[in-house]
């Protein structure tokens, strides 16, 4: 009986170990999100969270932790390096200027998976992934060119880097494919995030005359100033309609769950491995918005047709001939532009007024 | 019956050290109630805070490397205040000290590491110091309020770096991103123990003592501190105040010059937007609370190094907001500020006329 005692204790003893290695074995994704600016921004940062939510359903993700407004540079290795201290074995740096850092903490955490939104760099242990944005970009001009009254659109954009100045040529192009005679003219903000100076901006396109809008900002702003005037707006990274129900036509938006889901699911089974993302429409990594009624049937039917090109690949939005501001001759006549000077686009295309900072 | 301010006839010594103390206690104790209404427990918050910024060599480590362009920037400043002189202008200075260590990184092709560094700490140090000494000038000649014109340099020096990234000194290799290439090794200060903690904390260790010995113990540190106290006196007893206007802006602009030479060679190894966030103007309330003491720039850049890391752990470890964290760092000042204002300062009560 004694025996029986002392083997029933120490079955209690051992069990609950072993309980604890499956456990260990089950390894749960714990991700961490570095983001540049508040989730309640309703944009870029908003579209990544809604991203990490969705991955944060797969029964293999432990609860996922974020940081918000985390400033861009070397301050923000020490709160992706804070990530790591945390136990986080896959984290997402979800703004370029975290480039650096993310490969910088990389090389001091080999064990630690990182996935970098919007550069160029990359590691054994760290992926960079982006979307082809300018495809909706595209059919979001296409819509703008229809509606325009004036033939003045307006463009608030953030910073003059290749992946704004890229938004801006594939709108113009969309824009042209419908209205040749149409300008778009741009007005550089120099920040991602601040309604007050997105929001003079656009109105100093309103008083120009332009009567569609459309943006590359993380904040709403840009569309309010075109409700309160009643003029149309194209949103960006996230479906903004509720802020601008009337002036609203439609949106380019990101719709981050799928990879980040994917992404996870690698991580898990073990397949992942470091590379660079550039995916589009066809993965549906980028959309378009669902268009405003507004928009008339023809124009909607027009929209459609375009889109299923571009998934096809039928149709790319900057296949030649493209020629930049001075009439020079950037992609020749049945060439497309390659990947890498998309990446690195440094001039604007034909029909944009506006300069870029050299 | 009412409520009035008066100055204190002496100021108590033990008061005066033991204010900062207790005022940050008291802040402690109000942001607790803030954080017990985020649903936090205040006592695990602070010591998470503590764990997180001195608890570990990490941790040490990064509170260190914050603290670094703090400690520059503000004996910049303090040694301005010193002589009644307002330099708002750090943020600016850090950014042409950056801009001035930059250009010799990049376009000096020296292979020596211990040249290489000395140069960038010269054209840092000279860039941020006639950054400064432009309002020095326009102080001593024409009488132009330097708070002015230090304050609209920095929007001036910020877009000017701007210019720079986003064009002649963009990184060729860099997918027009606006960023310069990465420096070579020979321009990278050296880093310890795996971490990013480099050689210019000594830096600044060293800087603080060599302002302190010049302030204390040369006659030109005497001649600034009488200047500041008393200008009429000074130029009484034949001291050249304007010479000595222009010599103190520059040499404050010099020193937080070299944060910004600091945070290129030993942190960010290029040069890009935003390389300062806000230690310039943090700058001036370090400069404030030392009261203008090169050892309490030291001690307070320190503390400020800790409040900042320490804030992080608010965000890791209780998801709270990054605002909460702002308005937390945000109380903790206010409550240093007015302790400063008490210090010197006292309530009384005093009865109405009627009543005498």
């Amino acid at each position: 009986m004694k025996k029986f005692v002392l083997l029933a204790l120490a079955l209690m003893l051992i069990l609950p170990q072993f309980a604890a290695t499956t456990e260990a074995n089950d390894k749960k994704i714990k991700a961490g999100f570095i983001y540049v600016g508040p989730v309640g921004d309703a944009g870029w940062t908003y579209a990544h969270d809604q991203g990490r939510k969705a991955m944060e359903a797969l029964p293999f993700v432990g609860p996922s932790t974020y940081i918000e407004s985390v400033p861009e540079g070397a301050e923000s290795a020490r709160v992706i390096t804070g990530l790591v201290r945390k136990g986080h074995n896959l984290v997402f740096t979800t703004s370029f200027g975290y480039m650096d850092a993310t490969l910088d903490v990389a090389k001091r955490n080999k064990d630690v998976i990182f996935m970098h939104c919007s550069g160029y760099k990359s590691a054994e242990n760290v992926g960079n992934y982006f979307g082809r944005m300018y495809e909706p970009r595209y059919l979001s001009g296409i819509v703008a060119g229809k509606m325009t009254k004036s033939d003045i659109l307006g463009y608030v954009a953030a910073f003059p880097i290749p992946e704004v100045i890229r938004g801006i040529n594939a709108f113009t192009l969309g824009v042209q494919s419908v209205n040749p005679k149409a300008q778009v003219r741009v007005v550089w903000t120099q920040t991602w995030f601040d309604p007050g100076i997105e929001r003079d901006a656009a109105d100093s396109l309103l008083d120009v005359g332009a009567d569609v809008l459309a943006m590359h900002q993380d904040a709403p702003a840009t569309l309010q100033a075109a409700e309160a005037r009643g003029a149309y707006v194209i949103g960006y990274n996230s479906d903004m309609r509720s802020f601008a129900p009337n002036a609203f036509l439609t949106a380019p938006v990101w719709n981050w769950g799928p990879l980040y889901s994917k992404i996870a699911q690698e991580v898990k089974d073990g397949t992942w491995k470091s590379e660079a993302i550039w995916a589009g429409m066809e993965q549906e990594l980028v959309q378009l918005a669902p268009l405003n009624d507004k928009v008339p049937a023809e124009v909607k039917r027009l929209v459609e047709e375009k889109t299923a090109a571009i998934k096809s690949g039928e149709l790319h939005p900057f296949a030649g001939p493209i020629k930049d501001q001075n009439g020079e001759v950037q992609v020749a006549a049945g060439s497309v532009a390659a990947d890498g000077d998309l990446l690195g686009m440094n001039y604007f295309v034909e029909g944009v007024q506006g300069t870029i900072p050299k | 019956m009412k409520l009035v301010t008066e100055k204190r006839p002496m100021t108590s010594r033990l008061f005066r050290f033991s204010a900062p103390i207790v005022s940050i206690l008291v802040a402690l104790f109000v942001a607790g109630f803030l954080l017990l209404a985020a649903g936090v427990n205040p006592a695990q918050a602070y010591l998470e805070m503590l764990q997180e910024s001195l608890g570990s060599t990490y941790g040490l480590s990064e509170t260190l490397v914050k603290t670094t362009p703090l400690i520059f920037a503000s004996l910049g400043v303090s040694l301005a205040f010193r002589m009644q002189l307002w330099n708002i202008g750090a943020e600016g200075q850090i950014y042409m000290g950056a801009c001035g260590a930059t250009a010799v990184a990049l376009f000096s092709g020296i292979e020596s590491h211990f040249l290489m560094i000395t140069a960038m700490f010269l054209a840092a140090f000279l860039f941020g110091g006639l950054w400064a000494g432009v309002a020095g000038v326009l102080r001593a000649r024409w009488q132009v309020n330097e708070v002015i014109v230090t304050l609209l340099m920095n929007y001036i020096a910020i877009l000017g770096v701007d210019y720079l990234i986003y064009g002649p000194w963009k990184d060729p290799k860099g997918f027009n991103f606006p960023l310069t290439a990465q420096f070579s090794e020979a321009a990278r200060l050296t880093e310890f123990f795996d971490t990013r903690f480099h050689s210019g904390f000594f830096l600044a260790l060293f800087c603080a003592l060599i302002m302190y010995l010049f302030m204390e113990r040369t006659v030109w540190g005497y001649e600034i501190k009488v200047i500041g106290n008393n200008p009429k006196a000074a130029r009484y007893a034949g001291m050249r105040t304007g010479l000595a206007i222009f010599f103190v802006l520059f040499l404050s602009g010099a020193i937080a010059g070299i944060a910004g030479f600091s945070e290129v060679a030993g942190l960010q190894h290029r040069l890009q937007h935003g390389i300062s966030p806000g230690y310039g103007y943090t700058a001036i309330i370090i400069a404030w609370l030392a009261k203008r003491s090169a050892i309490g720039v030291v001690i307070v850049s320190f503390l400020m190094g800790v409040l900042l890391v320490g804030g992080d752990s608010l965000q890791l470890s209780w998801q709270l907001p990054v605002a909460f964290v702002y308005a937390f760092q945000g109380l903790i000042l206010f409550f240093l500020l007015a302790s400063d204002f008490f210090v010197h300062n006292r309530l009384k009560l005093v009865r109405g006329e009627h009543h005498a």
